[in-house]
């Protein structure tokens, strides 16, 4: 077994809970940063052997001070040592979108990108997207067209449909359609999900009202 | 172990005949009118799925966690001849490594009694076999360790197709490669049938093994307290499934082991068993006093998990000039891979049309391939493939429209069972499906002669399952403010379960909906409910949720009888007071109901009543399709879709919609794309990931895909008059696609999937005349 983490605080990965998250788009004005730091008090199970990394990551607008390996994807340590679960896993291999999440606003796949790549830039995860516990336009749409099944892979078309909002306002079918194609959906909720990224855009339009 | 699974898995195939016993409760009328009922509702569970707060057996993350990694064999055959585990054992981070070797892991796995083999072989029948297990402190760790492991294989020859049947043939099994004897389905004759035939036609169709490829891989998390021992499961049934599975292969009683799964990333057919990976979890957490997380990676779960066999179909059909079907024969050989699971096609052709003569035949053979698993509608999209084909070949040749031939032998009496349907709405589907599809303008429409053509297609189909059958259980608890929970150990695999299980017992108890949580799929807290397969669990679940909905409203009215001195039937459910509907004044608070007789919630035990005696319940649809047929490249691309389905009641619009297109759309790629490829040189599957498996993606759906939702006013199935739809929206598309596809271009595609090098071919043979 490895050396303890310098910051290894009590407190299992879920102890932050949702609660704690300011949504990355209204964070700005909504408190102040050290506050924000103060909540996201680092703690960590996951022991990271051999090279270890200190490294900042943003997330959700705010900053997650931890060790990691150099290996450990962006996937891996926000789930699994994170806690930050909403972010799902299909493959691992770039191939099925369940881990997209927003870097700098744009979708990308989590388990694509490493930890230590992913530092400076701005990171979105879909509890992000929330309001407390209210749900964000985007989540809004998706319950309101029913537009899963299974649910597994709901969280990157999420943050799928909220990159390709943030990007294009108003897109038409086919541009839904383009920007979903990178994440499947074996139940093949694809109608649902197609009209819901179409509500959503509406919601957004009017600053996330119905 | 698996003996159960396979009785199961023959239940699905076999209409359930109710063992004697009361019949429903005289008393609980069938709904005359409803409020909630019908309508479409976004989910219950909507909130959870979208924010992230749902919790699927992947998101279990405990403090001390350890991560498992399971070594498989590489080979498509092969012995081991040694283990050697000590450098693993010494790597960062590794706790425990476990082979066959391991105190308490040399158990017996797949075939029930007479086992075919162990949690870790050393016969490994094909690539992705168990070999050996780590568990270490993060999943980088667990997967260094496991190329630490040295392993000395002896490879064997391997055999992959139907030369498994020769006597010369590499044996998986001592007594050879045959799986059972041939089982038969036989009615009246048909050489008499072929006989009386004015038109007679045989054909080969040949269907590739499909992948379920589920979302969520499979896995389990494993943690122990003393002798208890909790399971998180990517499930489909916590009960059938993972409980007593895991019960029996430990050894231990069914209430020390507590599964839970209340959201699992998909299932259609490859997680109704327990995984060898949850006993590994179970095993590894023992040794290191840990618990343990055992996901399988995406590799594993297309090695491993199931699949739906490929089937070798021949089909020869006697008809009538007027369309009358006089014989129907069929034979089926297929392979369940190196383990036991059924391989049968032919249940449609034997039951969805009226015809006397029938003869199938159906035989499978082992071979050193991922073993088969029941996968939505198992046997079924198969052997449609070919009954549907050849009902459209026989159109062709008598010059009849091919709604109109299947019209021509529809029957409201279950033809292998001989009783008659509680209903059968294959008619309206036909009828109202073709009406809304534009059927007949379509077809008499004229073809273009560009490179591109244009066709239209359809297919009928029904499913074995979709009845429902004891036993279930729905625990409905009311609270003393007139809130609702509902208990139930059943799955909700993204069907959407849960939530019509809370629209009945809403309309049930005159409540409206946000009064109603469900708590579901928890062993240790939650009543049985059977695993999630057949397309049985809401014709199974639901009439036990409005039974003990109507139990407890029963309770309160007779209290409130009492307590109000007015008649029962004047007695209303009001917010959290009970009063009389003719005289609005007099009610009465529940709490102070309740507590005047002694308790402070009124619980109703719902038990699913049996079927109606001598009557069969099956859901039927079908299926239209208009595609375009890309001559010079042979591409199809599938323009138009269109479902019609009957299944019973239609309960949440919303959800039956979503099931429709969901449904289709896999089956969709059955048609088109999806194939599981095996490298003849090695035996080794070269697709086993999601870039080179090709399931539709958001580009492969049509842009139309419209349902039509046909609903029999099914007052005898059961107390709801629901019947199950998950599988029959699954069943005609791929044929229905095919049919379109010989309407565009005139060439057969017998053989799936429909890949533009097999459209290339058949092009080419047909210009070669
Ligand atoms: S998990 Fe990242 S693309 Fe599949
Ligand atoms: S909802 Fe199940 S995979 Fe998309």
């Amino acid at each position: 077994m490895s050396k303890e983490p310098e910051n290894n605080c009590a407190g299992g990965p879920h102890g932050l809970s949702r609660r704690g998250f300011i949504s990355s788009v209204s964070a700005g004005a909504a408190a102040s940063t050290a506050l924000r730091e103060a909540n996201a008090a680092s703690f960590q199970v996951i022991e990271a052997v051999g090279t270890v990394l200190p490294i900042q990551l943003k997330i959700n607008g705010i900053t997650r001070k931890i060790q990691v390996e150099p290996r450990w994807s962006l996937l891996f340590v926000i789930r699994e040592v994170l806690g930050l679960t909403g972010t799902k896993i299909g493959c691992e291999r770039g191939e099925c979108g369940a881990c997209t999440v927003l870097i700098d606003g744009k979708p990308r796949y989590a388990c694509m990108t490493l930890a230590v790549e992913a530092q400076g830039q701005e990171i979105t995860t879909l509890e992000g997207l929330m309001d407390g516990e209210n749900l964000g336009p985007v989540q809004q749409a998706f319950v309101e067209e029913d537009a899963f099944q299974c649910g597994f892979c709901t969280p990157g078309q999420i943050m799928a449909v909220e990159g390709l909002l943030r990007r294009n306002a108003s897109p038409t079918m086919e541009e839904v359609r383009v920007g979903l194609s990178g994440n499947l959906c074996r139940c093949a909720a694809y109608q649902h999900i197609f009209s819901a990224a179409t509500r959503a855009a509406e919601r957004k339009k009017k600053g996330g009202m119905a | 172990m698996s003996h159960y699974y396979e009785e199961m898995e023959e239940s699905f195939r076999n209409s359930f005949e109710p063992a004697p016993g009361p019949v429903a409760e005289a008393k609980i009328r069938p709904w005359e009118k409803t409020q909630l009922v019908g309508k479409g509702v976004p989910r219950v569970d909507g909130y959870e799925r979208v924010s992230g707060a749902a919790q699927y057996t992947a998101d279990i993350v405990l403090p001390d966690m350890l991560y498992a990694a399971i070594l498989r064999c590489p080979h498509a055959h092969a012995m081991v001849k040694s283990i050697d585990t000590s450098a693993a054992e010494k790597m960062p981070g590794v706790l425990a490594v476990l082979s066959g070797k391991s105190p308490g892991a040399d158990l017996p796995w797949y075939g029930g009694k007479a086992a075919q083999s162990k949690l870790f072989d050393t016969h490994c029948r094909h690539e992705g076999e168990e070999v050996a297990a780590v568990a270490a402190l993060t999943p980088y760790q667990a997967a260094d360790a496991l190329r630490a492991i040295r392993v000395e294989y002896e490879t064997l020859p391997f055999v992959l197709d139907p030369a498994a049947m020769q006597p010369s043939a590499p044996k998986l099994y001592e007594g050879g490669n045959a799986v059972g004897e041939p089982r038969i389905v036989k009615r009246g004759d048909v050489a008499q049938g072929f006989a009386e035939a004015d038109v007679v036609l045989e054909e080969t169709f040949y269907t590739s093994v499909q992948m379920h490829a589920t979302m969520e891989a499979h896995g389990s998390v494993a943690k122990w307290d003393g002798d208890k021992l909790t399971l998180w499961d990517s499930t489909q049934g916590v009960y059938d499934g993972v409980l007593f599975g895991a019960a029996r292969a430990l050894n231990m009683p069914f209430n020390k082991i507590r599964v839970i799964c209340k959201y699992m990333g998909g299932g259609f057919g490859a997680k109704l068993e327990v995984g060898k990976y949850s006993i590994i979890a179970a095993l590894l957490a023992r040794k290191t006093g840990r618990p343990v997380k055992a996901m399988l990676p995406r590799e594993d779960t297309f090695l491993c998990t199931g699949n739906r066999p490929e089937a070798r179909m021949t089909l020869k059909a006697g008809v009538k000039k007027d369309g009358t079907l006089t014989a129907l024969q069929l034979t089926n050989l297929s392979t369940p891979g190196a383990y036991a699971s059924g391989t049968s096609v032919g249940y449609q052709v034997a039951e969805l049309y009226k015809c006397p003569n029938v003869l199938v035949s159906e035989s499978g053979y082992y071979s050193n391939a991922g073993r088969a698993r029941p996968f939505r509608a198992p046997g079924f999209p198969s052997g449609n493939w070919c009954l549907e084909q050849m009902m459209d070949m026989l159109a062709v040749k008598l010059g009849m429209d091919p709604v109109e031939l299947r019209l021509k032998n529809f029957t409201e009496v279950s033809q292998t069972r001989q009783v008659p349907y509680t209903s059968t709405g294959l008619k309206e589907c036909l009828l109202q499906g073709a009406k809304a599809f534009g059927w007949q303008e379509a077809r008499a429409a004229k073809k273009s002669d560009g490179p591109v053509r244009r066709g239209f297609g359809m297919a009928a189909g029904m499913w074995s399952g979709g009845n429902g059958s004891p036993p279930y259980t729905a625990e409905v608890r009311l609270f003393v403010d007139g809130g609702i929970t509902i208990k139930t150990g059943a799955m909700d695999i993204g069907t959407g379960t849960k939530t019509v299980a809370c629209m009945v017992a809403a309309e049930e108890l005159g409540v409206p909906l946000e009064s109603v949580r469900i708590e579901n799929a928890d062993t240790a807290v939650t009543p049985y409910g059977q695993s999630s397969g057949g397309s049985m669990t809401l014709p199974g679940l639901i009439p036990a949720v409005r039974k003990g909905a109507w139990l407890v409203k029963q309770q309160l009215l007779a209290w409130g009888a009492e307590a109000l001195g007015v008649p029962a039937e004047d007695v209303e459910l009001k917010g959290n007071a009970i009063g009389s509907r003719s005289a609005p004044d007099k009610k009465k608070p529940l709490e102070e109901l309740l507590r005047a007789n002694g308790v402070m919630d009124v619980i109703g035990i719902g038990n699913r009543d049996p079927n109606p005696p001598k009557k069969a319940i099956n859901p039927f649809g079908a299926h239209f399709a208009e595609v375009e047929v890309n001559t010079r490249t042979g591409e199809v691309r599938v323009v138009r879709l269109l479902g019609a389905n009957e299944s019973g009641r239609v309960i949440n619009q919303k959800t039956f919609h979503n099931q429709v297109f969901g449904g289709m759309t896999q089956c969709l790629g059955f048609a088109l794309t999806e194939k599981r490829v095996l490298d003849r040189q090695t035996g080794k599957m070269v697709n086993a990931n999601l870039h080179d498996y090709k399931v539709p993606t958001a580009l492969d759906v049509p842009v139309q895909h419209q349902v039509v939702a046909v609903d029999p006013q099914d007052t005898e199935c059961n107390l709801v008059g629901c019947k199950g739809l998950g599988e029959p929206a699954h069943i005609p598309t791929a044929s229905a696609i095919a049919n379109a596809i010989y309407d565009a271009v005139g060439v057969r595609p017998t053989h799936g999937p429909m890949e533009p090098k097999t459209i290339l071919e058949l092009l080419a043979k047909k210009k070669r005349g």
